[in-house]
């Protein structure tokens, strides 16, 4: 899989190139709308992060360019405005994500594996590791062939920490993608720790071979047993 | 008191002045000149009544008045010598007027050619004094009366009208508020007295909100300038937190500063939040079921609930349908309802009741009333919660302003918000 990301903060650019390589992406970068361009033009990827704001131009006029050139990869707009007009306006001209500066790298990378999700040809929505299954399209998990029973919040926590496999998880980041941004705050999140246990116990019934670990002073981390 | 008012209060109490003194002169002026032409018409009669007497003695036989207007006695050469004309005011019975009425008298002497001295008195009936008081008064007062009326519409058609444009100055201040985009018009005007307060007021008013606009802007690009370097931070620390998994001491340490620029972030986009209400970046608005996002945060809320073993109640009343931002109107809820459930005590209740116009969140908590007055303030904190932002009923207050809604706190041993849209 290929990404381009466009972003000319240093800073953030090797952030995320280096989160990205983690999970073994090929990852390309452009610091400017210039070289972004060139890019687009001359080669395919499956994915895009497009900052808007480049020293050179907007990054709005390259997903122009991104549609005219009737590219096919997936287009994720990392903004620091968090203006729904901007959003809106980005989603229009084909954006397939939008996401706010600051956010979390766990948090992009499950943007990411989303989107191209959404984009994969064979419409195989379903992610597998050893033997837990979760099928998107039905929004239903399986282990070892037999249905696990989640509710809402259980089954986008275990997706969270699917497609962020052993990497580490804030819990931030959890709480702030499975109840939204507006949770925030809220005690620590210490919250999640009871959620947690029952996801925890669940998998554990049903044999699963993953198992969510606590990594102390951050958050969590699942891991392949 | 009105400006019109005002003058006409001191134009009032000035004429009474000045109508009084003026009463007074004219009246002596004019008593003056009623005596003066009595008294010729006394000395005329006296005259007449002399020449008389040389031609016939009846008249000297004449000592009462009676029917005519004098009277005649004798007198003796010394004390006729030592007389003088003199006049005098005295009563005098009428028969017309039933009364004693005043009269003017001329007392005289004479001597005829006999050497004979006689005394003459002769009456004139007289201006009767305390009439004459009465009708002046009257007419005097009629006057004031007429005049204060007249300075009061003299006042209310040409002053009114003189002052228009100080009195549409005055609404049109009244109405302004500082940060909500109203134009603010300001009338023509001949005067220049009018002309220079609306010159100065309007460039007082441009200067006002210049300032208040860079600054409004000046939150929102430090809080928008601020999201890269944080995001760059938290990132950077995620990366080192994965790579120092193994070192327990070093990676709490990470976590702590991961949490507390979180804390910053959320701060951060709170007062991006704040100014973005402020300067009505919300603009789309559709009619939105409050019910229905109750319901759905209140469902979202339940872990959180559970955890600080809080019971959420929902009575609906009926449907609140309000035209508002939907963001906003989620903003709204949440940020209530969190603070409902935060700041509970464990085996309290939270119950959100909703009718047609108003929703209200009752939830037990700290024992005593909170201050009314700084609780929608900025960054006012009742509690020590180290995690609260302090912003959250501050973003409350200003969304429900931003839709001319009402907010009110009540405490009777819960705590009572009720946010009302008509």
């Amino acid at each position: 899989m290929k990404i381009l990301v466009v972003e000319d903060e240093p800073g953030l650019l090797e952030a995320i190139t280096q989160s990205l390589e983690k999970e073994s992406f090929l990852v390309e970068k452009a610091v400017d709308y210039t070289s972004a361009l060139d890019k687009i033009v001359g080669y395919d990827y499956d994915c895009i992060l497009l900052d808007i704001t480049l020293p050179d131009g907007s990054g709005l006029d390259i997903l122009k360019a991104l549609k005219k050139e009737n590219k096919q990869g997936s287009i994720i707009i990392i903004s620091a405005k968090n203006s729904l007009d901007d959003k809106l306006h980005g989603l229009d001209l084909g954006a397939d994500d939008y996401l706010v500066k600051p956010f979390h790298l766990a948090e992009l990378n499950a943007r990411i594996r989303s989107v191209l999700r959404r984009k994969s040809f064979d419409g195989q929505q379903v992610l597998q590791l050893n033997n837990v299954k979760i099928d998107f399209t039905a929004r239903t998990v399986y282990v070892n062939d037999e249905q696990l029973v989640l509710n809402r919040k259980e089954f986008d926590m275990l997706t969270y920490f699917l497609v962020n496999k052993n990497r580490l998880i804030n819990k931030t980041s959890l709480a702030e993608h499975v109840w939204g941004d507006q949770i925030d705050e809220a005690d620590n999140f210490e919250f999640i720790y009871s959620q947690i246990k029952n996801l925890r116990k669940k998998l554990k019934d049903h044999q699963a071979e993953v198992e969510i670990q606590a990594v102390y002073g951050i958050g969590y981390k699942l891991i392949a047993l | 008191m009105k400006l019109i008012n005002y003058t006409l209060l001191y134009l009032s109490i000035a004429l009474f002045f000045i109508i009084g003194i003026w009463a007074g002169v004219f009246y002596l002026n004019m008593l003056d000149e009623i005596y003066d032409s009595i008294d010729d018409g006394l000395k005329n009669s006296k005259m007449l009544i002399i020449q008389k007497a040389k031609t016939d003695s009846s008249v000297l036989s004449k000592d009462k008045f009676d029917e005519s207007n004098y009277a005649i006695r004798k007198i003796d050469k010394a004390y006729a010598l030592a007389a003088r004309d003199s006049y005098s005011d005295t009563m005098m019975y009428m028969a017309y007027e039933e009364d004693l009425e005043p009269v003017r008298l001329l007392t005289s002497t004479f001597v005829l050619k006999d050497d004979a001295y006689y005394e003459v008195k002769v009456i004139s009936s007289m201006v009767e004094e305390d009439d004459l008081i009465e009708d002046l008064l009257y007419a005097i007062l009629w006057l004031y009366i007429i005049l204060v009326i007249s300075v009061l519409l003299v006042n209310n058609i040409i002053l009114k009208r003189a002052w228009k444009p100080f009195y549409q100055l005055i609404s049109q201040l009244q109405k302004f508020r500082l940060g909500k985009n109203e134009q603010f018009i300001i009338q023509q005007t001949k005067v220049a007295e009018f002309k220079l307060l609306n010159e100065t007021v309007e460039r007082l008013l441009k200067q006002n909100l210049e300032t208040y606009t860079s600054q409004k802007q000046f939150i929102e690009n430090a809080a928008h300038e601020l999201q890269t370097p944080l995001a760059i931070s938290i990132n950077k620390l995620e990366l080192l937190a994965e790579k120092i998994e193994a070192e327990e001491e070093q990676l709490q340490t990470v976590g702590s500063v991961i949490q507390t620029l979180e804390r910053l972030t959320r701060l951060n986009k709170s007062l991006l939040l704040l100014s973005k209400i402020e300067n009505r970046q919300f603009i789309s608005e559709e009619k939105v079921n409050l019910n229905s996002i109750v319901n759905r945060l209140v469902e979202d809320f339940t872990e959180l609930a559970l955890f600080k073993k809080v019971t959420l109640h929902v009575k609906e009343e009926a449907d609140c349908l309000v035209t508002i931002n939907k963001d906003l109107a989620e903003i709204l809820v949440t940020n209530v309802l969190k603070n409902a459930i935060v700041h509970n005590i464990p085996g309290g209740d939270v119950a959100v009741t909703i009718s047609t116009h108003y929703f209200t969140v009752e939830n037990t908590g700290s024992a005593r009333k909170l201050d009314t007055e700084k609780l929608f303030n900025r960054f006012y904190k009742e509690s020590v919660e180290k995690t609260a932002t302090g912003l959250g009923l501050s973003i409350v207050k200003a969304i429900v302003d931003l839709y001319n809604g009402k907010i009110a706190y009540a405490f009777s041993g819960k705590h009572q918000l009720t946010i009302r849209f008509e």
